[in-house]
């Protein structure tokens, strides 16, 4: 293992052992994984994503875009395309490279590499054309496959997620010199501060900078006092390992904190990420610049990286890339990467300087140290496999000369980060001098400082820095600051017709792909992109975007703010599906409703099913009944005896005030007029466009107040149906909507002998057809607390519905219960409820109607006013579509062979030996089978139906063909006699 | 079974209670409470019959002996008394002017306390709880996951959280997720 002792800020001290690819290696606590590796001289750690070329580290922080591992903790806990310039090591880590077979180092699919000439730019569109049939078996397998980086785990993550709301004065993302001191200034002015830095320690570049002296500190002494002070002040809170990845609307930022990958054995409360959603009184981005890679063949072997992280892997982590190592410049940076690796002993052959024009001082410091310069070069050709061996440097007109070299630096200059200023909407400005583009000027309180906004010299950073708070920065005296000047974007020496010369490393876009869209015509950065995937995916370009977009704009010869630049996409770095989902999973996935009698049905062996967020009770079977048995014997009893049955789900409105009635007339397609306190109806709502929204019984309990219920499911949309209506169209009305779904327990009692079970319950009115008809309501005591007692039907039978205050909910329906047993009578559950209105021709809303289907067509006529000068949907309902004949209306079916019960869902036919596809008449809507008439009975909407009265239909199914007959849809006691019992 | 004595209250989630060192949920005790909704003239009649002003600010909150008024609207509140049942809050004649309906049994409540219990609750309300923001007194029909809940800051690290009763096991399991999450 090579370690230089001396450098390594951010090394503890601590043995760490670790796998990769099933090889056992030793890091030091505070690697990478990537620092580890290298440290190892392994820096062959995965295949490209198309050629499957072999490849090392590029970079050394978030902005890698070739190193991507699995990483796995057990068989649930594994991670795809981690970044291992990001993951650090812990004892036991396990990582394995991807994309390749069946080694990294034998990969079969590198074939791809010498098939490149078919797998250029575009070549989705050109290959996968004709014929049509091969796209099923042959071309979206192979693209599926082909697609995507890393298997994604096939187990559920065992890990917990937490989330965070919070709210500050200041947000500030990035915690290197400019975010530090934003913090610290914006927090000594009393503002609150949070600050985050996706690193594991704050102090961004200066942790890589063993020259810069702040007061007489190194950048990492200076950074960790200043840590120091920012965390001794209550008002900042400090998160390290947390990535700034969105900039939402209304100065919102999403952060991600990782808090156990780095973890050997994780505490099991401790939650494995949390999502942190900030909003900010004002964003200070602090993002800082990405190094550019430098343009030419071969740049992607296994050995070659950006100049400045091989000063972070020398000086952050002890750990020199190669003992040879050659450095390829536009940029003067790369100077003082070559110098501190040259201070620790490495080699450096040659540094070849892409520019004519070098700042004397530096090639005096090159000469001094012996080290050859070769300015206006370029590197025409590298050699080497799975590592870099040598270079190849034309410069001049023919003069080409040779080095050995086990690794390459290398810098374009850097490339302030855009990311998140373009997220807040921010457009880029273009700096032609420094050939970069800038932070424009945000819609949103925010403000770019440092490094992602160009800002290159320390003193300037900490002036913008305190400025861009309010503040004013403390004196300091920075010496030997590096200078970030120089720098190019594009392609190097015939990179745009020899060779690969990768653009986007990730995406495997070479310079001559790009050529190649703009010869096709592809002639707008967005078009470029799109036909050559350049700075697409998870990479958003962070090293691609300036080199695609001068390669293009210098072919279509343009200048480069014409060809323009893509936008970056949230989130800024790959962010985990669990940080997004938090708690929302298991039983925080969703509320699910219970009613006050739920445990009752619970204790009595009730099966459930789920109706909107509720929990029902769906059947009580016996034991040893099937649930066909089960609902049988319910409905049975029902319609011989009596049941009781839990409806506290149904939605609840009270609708009070002067106005309640003419409200209640224009919200419905009823008249409600007429209508006496103590009575109710059967109501139903459209909407604007005349179709059937929600249903249900209304009580009138007084002149001014109404107890209007809902469907189960419709009952929040009902309630802001009719608050929009009333808040925007009838603001002159004055009644006023409260929901009282919950407020009830509601209890209904159906059945020959309902009367009786409840009588000795009752006090306050008396439950004869005289005092209390069907269809009325009043206001009585049920079991010594006050109650609102409907005689309604929803069976076809005698039935009553109570309603009392939900505490006593369950108290009542015991006691209901226990005069209903001895009696003989059941309780039934929702699919019971289901079959015995069915057979009464009752419509249940969104079962028997979709959306497009009106009172008319649904044989409820009769619940429309005529008379009433307006309601919502009276219009719509007068739509030529809506009146016109043939419109599916909502008819009974009865199957030729009685046993036979049809599909809900299925299709409807005149003619079954129609060839396919036949013409469709409709479909079932509702299907049982009824225990009381010992046939199936079904609900259909069916073109014209009410005209094909005793007409015979057909269904086909996958292997038969049922006859049916088209008839009413009510199948029981026609007449309606029971419920006037 | 034919003469029942007067039922008790059976609220969800009865006598529930789940402490952290810094985070203390409990199930708050029964309650009256009333839904208002009422024009200028029906809160100054309101007021007078309640003993109360009924807050004519967004966000604020009154309260006299155990009974508290929260302003949820221009034209909206909700009151919530500790000791009277409902039935006797509720003005016997009926007005013009407002509607008061009973929501004792619709609403249940807990109460959220100790020194992050803000911190507890921002685990699914986007509120800002910082008690500029959100000083003693103030009040907000709010989100808290995926529940609508009443968010009624009772004390400087006491929170009454109300919701509707069928979300109260899942706004009880919420606030334990971020009880267990505000120290790590």
């Amino acid at each position: 293992m090579t370690r230089i002792p001396a450098r390594g800020s951010r090394l503890g001290t601590k043995t760490i052992s670790f796998t990769f690819d099933g090889k056992t290696y030793e890091g030091i606590e505070g690697d990478t994984l990537a620092s580890a590796l290298i440290a190892n001289g392994v820096h062959l750690m995965g295949r490209s994503f198309k050629y499957h070329r072999p490849r090392g580290a590029i970079a050394a922080g978030a902005e890698e875009p070739n190193a991507l591992v699995n990483v796995f903790r057990d068989s649930a806990r594994r991670q795809p395309n981690v970044r291992a310039t990001v993951q650090e090591i812990y004892d036991g880590l396990k990582a394995e490279s991807q994309n390749r077979f069946p080694s990294l180092a034998f990969d079969v699919g590198a074939v791809n590499n010498l098939m490149s000439p078919a797998l250029v730019a575009g070549f989705y569109y050109k290959t996968f054309k004709w014929p049509a049939k091969a796209w099923d078996h042959v071309y979206e397998p192979f693209i599926r496959r082909a697609a995507g980086l890393g298997e994604a785990p096939t187990e559920e993550d065992p890990d917990h997620y937490a989330n965070r709301y919070a709210h500050c004065d200041v947000v500030v993302i990035g915690g290197g010199p400019a975010g530090l001191m934003a913090a610290k200034c914006a927090a000594d002015k009393g503002n609150s501060v949070i600050v985050c830095d996706e690193n594991a320690a704050f102090g961004g570049w200066l942790l890589s900078d063993t020259d810069l002296r702040v007061d007489g500190m190194s950048g990492a002494e200076w950074a960790a006092a200043m840590v120091a002070e920012l965390q001794a002040n209550d008002n900042v809170r400090m998160l390290n390992r947390t990535t700034g990845f969105g900039y939402f609307q209304q100065n919102m930022v999403g952060l991600t904190e990782r808090i156990t990958d780095h973890v050997s054995r994780p505490a099991p409360d401790l939650p494995r990420e949390r999502m942190w959603q900030v909003r900010a009184g004002r964003v200070i981005i602090a993002q800082g610049a990405i190094e550019r890679h430098m343009v030419f063949p071969g740049n992607d072997l296994p050995g070659v990286m950006l100049a400045g992280a091989a000063q972070t892997f020398l000086n952050k982590f002890g750990v020199p890339v190669g003992e040879r190592i050659g450095v390829y410049t536009a940029c003067d940076t790369a100077y003082a990467a070559a110098f501190d690796l040259y201070e620790v002993g490495c080699e450096i052959p040659v540094i070849v300087d892409h520019r004519t024009e070098v700042d004397a001082q530096i090639l005096k410091q090159a000469e001094d140290l012996g080290i050859e310069v070769i300015k206006g070069g370029h590197i025409s050709e590298v050699t080497g496999r799975l590592r870099i061996g040598g270079i190849v440097v034309k410069s001049g007109a023919d003069t080409e000369r040779e080095w050995d070299v086990d690794a390459l630096i290398m810098s374009a200059g850097w490339t302030p980060s855009l990311h998140l200023s373009s997220q807040s909407r921010a457009k880029p400005v273009w700096d032609e001098t420094r050939g970069i583009f800038l932070p424009g000027e945000s819609p949103q309180a925010c403000i770019c400082i440092g490094g992602c906004n160009g800002t290159d010299e320390l003193a300037d950073v900490f002036a913008q820095a305190a400025e861009s708070v309010g503040g004013k920065a403390p004196k300091c005296k920075i010496e030997d600051d590096v200078s970030t000047s120089g720098g190019m974007s594009g392609a190097t020496g015939d990179s745009l017709q020899k060779g690969k010369a990768f653009v986007d490393y990730q995406n495997d876009v070479t310079a001559k792909d790009i050529a190649l869209a703009v010869r096709e015509g592809m002639h707008s950065i967005e078009h470029v992109k799109r036909y050559t995937t350049n700075g697409m995916a998870t990479d958003q370009g962070k090293l691609s975007n300036m080199h695609g977009l001068a390669i293009a704009a210098d072919l279509l010869d343009k200048p480069i703010p014409q060809v323009g630049l893509t936008t970056f996409r949230a989130p800024y770095t790959p962010t985990t599906f669990g940080g997004f989902v938090g708690h929302t999973k298991g039983s925080l996935f969703d509320p699910r409703r219970k009613t006050p009698i739920h445990d009752w049905a619970a204790e009595n062996g009730a099966e459930f099913e789920p109706v909107s967020l509720w929990d029902r009770a769906w059947y009580f079977p016996r034991r040893g009944e099937t649930m066909h048995e089960a609902v049988d014997r319910e409905c049975r009893t029902v319609r011989e005896t009596a049941g009781i049955f839990d409806a506290s789900t149904l939605g609840k409105i009270e609708v009070a005030g002067p106005d309640a009635a003419a409200f209640m007339n224009i919200m419905y397609t009823n008249g409600w007029d007429k209508l006496k306190p103590g009575r109710a109806k059967y109501g139903i709502m459209c909407r604007e466009d005349g179709f059937i929204y929600d249903d249900g019984v209304v009580g009138k309990l007084a002149a001014d107040r109404f107890h209007v219920t809902t469907t189960t499911g419709g009952a929040p949309r009902v309630l802001n149906h009719m608050e929009d209506y009333l808040q925007t169209e009838f603001p002159h009305m004055r009644v006023w909507l409260t929901s009282t779904t919950e407020q009830w327990a509601t209890i209904a009692v159906q059945g020959p002998r309902a009367r009786e079970i409840i009588k000795p319950l009752v006090k306050g009115v008396n439950l004869n057809s005289e005092s209390l008809s069907h269809m009325s309501v009043s206001e009585c005591e049920i079991c010594g607390v006050p109650a609102r007692l409907f005689r309604i039907s929803f069976t076809g039978e005698l039935g009553f519905e109570i309603n009392v205050a939900a505490d006593y909910g369950r108290s009542v329906w015991e006691a209901v219960w226990a005069r209903a047993e001895p009696l003989g009578a059941c309780v039934y559950g929702t699919e019971a409820m289901h079959v015995l209105r069915a057979e009464k021709g009752f419509i249940i809303v969104g079962q028997d109607t979709d959306g497009t289907v009106t009172p008319h067509d649904a044989g409820l006529s009769w619940a429309i006013a005529k008379s009433k000068p307006d309601f919502v949907g009276k219009r719509g309902l007068q739509r030529p579509d809506l009146v016109k004949a043939g419109r599916r209306q909502l008819v009974g079916l009865k199957t030729s062979d009685p046993k036979k019960v049809l599909q809900e869902g299925a299709q409807i036919v005149a003619n079954p030996d129609q060839p396919i596809p036949m013409d469709m008449l409709g479909f079932v809507t509702s299907s049982y089978w009824s225990g009381t008439l010992k046939h199936s009975i079904a609900m259909a909407l069916i073109e014209g139906g009410f005209d094909r009265m005793g007409e015979k239909l057909y269904v086909p199914m996958e292997d038969e063909t049922i006859e049916v007959e088209v008839t009413g849809s009510v199948f029981y006691d026609p007449n309606g006699d029971k419920v006037n019992d | 079974m034919t003469s029942v004595a007067k039922l008790v209250r059976s609220i969800p989630l009865n006598g529930f209670r789940f402490a952290t060192d810094a985070v203390t949920i409990e199930a708050a005790s029964p309650a009256a409470r009333l839904s208002i909704r009422a024009t200028k003239r029906g809160v100054t009649s309101l007021s007078k019959s309640l003993g109360l002003t009924l807050p004519a600010d967004p966000s604020k909150s009154s309260k006299k002996a155990g009974r508290h008024a929260l302003w949820l609207g221009p034209d909206e509140w909700l009151v919530v008394d500790e000791k009277l049942a409902a039935e006797d809050l509720i003005p016997k004649r009926a007005s013009r002017e407002f509607s008061v309906v009973d929501v004792s049994h619709r609403n249940t409540a807990f109460i959220v306390s100790g020194d992050d219990a803000a911190t507890a609750l921002n685990a699914g309300c986007p509120r800002n709880l910082s008690l500029k923001a959100f000083p003693v007194g103030a009040c907000s029909r709010t989100l808290f996951g995926k529940a609508e809940i009443i968010l009624y800051r009772t004390g400087r690290t006491v929170f009454r959280v109300e919701c509707w009763r069928s979300f109260a096991p899942y706004v009880r399991d919420l606030l334990c997720e971020g009880a267990k999450d505000v120290r790590n």
